[in-house]
């Protein structure tokens, strides 16, 4: 069986064995319950790149590491420790001695040269080969990028690998746009972030000065928009990446908070409050014109698009407690969804189309969980004091969310997990981090 | 803990209510209209009946809320009778009210919730009598909790409407 075919049925295993128990476990985080001689990762072997020149040589190591990171950051594939490698560090203009590599039970390869251009550039070149049936999987890539970069070649070259063994799109090449935490918890100090998607490259677009919340990407990743305190109250905001430029959106009187963009990014929705009632809008950002979509006096907030822009998923407890509803994109009836105990909040619609991610309170614990459009087939996929808040990767495999910790100390980290509910993992940022967004997957 | 202070505080607030009036209608009202005229009022402490800390620990600056509610209790109705009286004493004050919601809930529904709280709070003062033009609401949702502990001591202290009296505490 080639690895390709392997992991295929690897797959259709998972698939397989998620709609019964595997959920049922309600105690700290869902972790890796698959186990059981299920599913193994796939060992794979990543040695260190060929240098072409002495300039290139720090890359050749590092690049091979982030490609690690990746891979085996998805509990897909395993690591096999470069200690046991025959042969250190291959070369990459040769076909493989596969034996090398079968003997140690690397079923994957990844071979890679980086070097430096005369202009300064740094060029990755990466093989990936089927060790057990001595072939090539694909043609080789390469991609060209300033050295500052290098981690962004790792990550592409880490997409190409991903998506060659799964068949699937991939998601390495991304962003997060997120809040950074610092601070007590009575006066926490909150900045809007982004980093990559594994937590590096860190920057801050906000300086702390104001309370802001949930950032959200524009579908093309060259905006954000987020809602701030700047004004004493809650506004949004929209800001272009590119230019820094920033500006309010919605009307100035009352709050606004919980915006996101339409699939086409020509619309922004979002929840106004007067008085006590709370209701969602779009807003055309072309022309400013606002349209109001519900009229309940219930509380109708953190609206999300459908990938086709089609309709709008959303939360209102109209009927009496915090539960999820959907709508035609222009408003009109809405019909519910959530129908388990508990309560539900923060819909978002999986770029996929066919899964909401939610946020279910129920008795006293926070889970994050996914369901079909119309509600069915719900899924809790984590528990904890407070899990929240839910993003997708541009490929609908993982969620990113926000955990906190109880207590005076209490402190809240971005978390990642599969959709099928393995792979609970912490992602890296510098201090707190809570409100996660993903962008979609870089374009160059 | 901070509960047990305010039940202490409002009943206090109470009682010296009943005290002034019984002390003599017309040193109450002297008392309160002018800074200066506070010692020749008659009241036999140094609390200046105008000020924002007095209006914060004697009066009462907020109320609590059940979870996932916006309804004022009796409780919450009488604190809030009592600001309106010294709004009255004190007509040129101005003030926002802020809305809070504890940690056991989603952000943006926070938001909105915290937003009811406040409104109830400023409905209650209107009919009151106080002029809605003197006031403001806002929400801060689950983002400034005042009490740290995750148990529903603390949760029920964070599920407030604070009146913050201009000059007074910003968010």
């Amino acid at each position: 069986m080639s690895i390709r075919n392997l992991f295929g049925a690897l797959c259709a295993l998972l698939v397989l064995a998620l709609p019964g128990g595997l959920f049922a476990q309600t105690g700290e985080p869902l972790r890796a319950t698959i186990g059981r001689g299920v599913f193994e990762p796939i060992p794979m072997a990543i040695p260190q790149f060929t240098a072409r020149d002495a300039a290139a040589e720090q890359f050749s190591g590092q690049v091979a590491e982030v490609i690690t990171a990746n891979l085996t950051g998805t509990g897909l594939f395993r690591a096999i420790s470069p200690d046991a490698f025959i042969t250190p560090r291959p070369n990459f203009d040769v076909t493989p001695t596969f034996t090398d590599w079968t003997v140690i039970n690397a079923q994957g390869l990844v071979t890679g040269a980086t070097s430096i251009g005369a202009d300064g550039r740094l060029t990755v070149a990466v093989q990936l080969w089927d060790t057990f049936n001595n072939t090539q999987i694909g043609d080789g890539v390469t991609f060209t990028t300033d050295q500052a970069n290098w981690r962004r070649a790792a990550h592409k070259a880490s997409d190409v690998i991903y998506t060659r063994l799964t068949g699937e799109s991939a998601y390495f090449d991304s962003e997060i746009v997120f809040v950074a935490e610092t601070g007590p918890k009575n006066a926490r100090v909150k900045r809007i972030a982004i980093m990559d998607q594994d937590g590096a490259n860190v920057r801050y677009l906000t300086d702390g000065s104001d309370l802001v919340l949930a950032p959200r990407f524009a579908p093309n990743g060259t905006a954000i928009l987020y809602t701030s305190y700047r004004t004493g109250f809650p506004q949004v905001y929209l800001q272009d990446l590119v230019t820094g430029a920033r500006q309010t959106l919605g009307n100035t009187e009352g709050m606004s908070f919980a915006p996101r963009f339409s699939p086409d990014g020509r619309r922004v929705v979002l929840s106004q409050t007067s008085g006590a009632n709370t209701d969602i809008f779009t807003i055309d950002l072309a022309t400013g014109a606002r349209t109001r979509l519900t009229r309940s006096p219930a509380i109708d907030t953190a609206p999300s698009f459908s990938p086709d822009g089609s309709q709008i998923v959303f939360e209102s407890d109209r009927g009496g407690s915090q539960q999820l509803y959907v709508m035609p994109a222009n408003g009109g009836t809405a019909r519910r969804i959530s129908f388990g105990n508990g309560t539900y909040g923060t819909p978002v619609w999986s770029p996929r189309g066919d899964r909401i991610a939610f946020t279910a309170s129920i008795s006293g614990r926070f889970h994050v969980g996914v369901m079909n459009t119309d509600g069915s087939r719900e899924q809790l996929l984590t528990a904890s004091f407070l899990d929240e808040g839910p993003t997708w990767s541009p490929n609908g495999r993982v969620l990113m969310f926000f955990r906190e910790t109880p207590g005076p100390l209490g402190a809240a980290a971005l978390v990642s997990v599969d959709v099928t509910g393995q792979n609970l993992r912490y992602v890296p940022t510098p201090a707190g981090g809570s409100d996660p967004n993903w962008s979609p997957l870089r374009a160059n | 803990m901070k509960v047990f202070n305010f039940v202490t505080a409002a009943a206090l607030a109470v009682s010296l209510a009943a005290c002034s009036s019984v002390d003599g209608t017309g040193a109450g009202t002297a008392g309160g209209a002018g800074i200066g005229a506070g010692g020749a009022g008659g009241v036999n402490t140094s609390v200046d009946q105008g000020s924002i800390a007095y209006f914060t620990t004697t009066v009462g600056d907020r109320v609590f809320f059940a979870t996932d509610s916006s309804s004022l209790d009796s409780s919450a109705q009488a604190t809030l009778a009592l600001q309106a009286d010294w709004l009255a004493t004190y007509p040129d004050r101005t003030l926002v009210i802020q809305g809070h919601a504890d940690e056991r809930g989603t952000r943006e529904y926070n938001l909105a919730l915290g937003a009811r709280r406040a409104q109830a709070a400023f409905d209650f003062l209107v009919a009151q009598g106080v002029n809605p033009s003197r006031m403001s609401t806002v929400s801060f949702g689950k983002e400034r909790p005042e009490e740290l502990c995750s148990d529903a001591s603390c949760w029920a202290a964070n599920r407030r409407a604070v009146t913050v009296v201009a000059g007074g505490l910003t968010g």
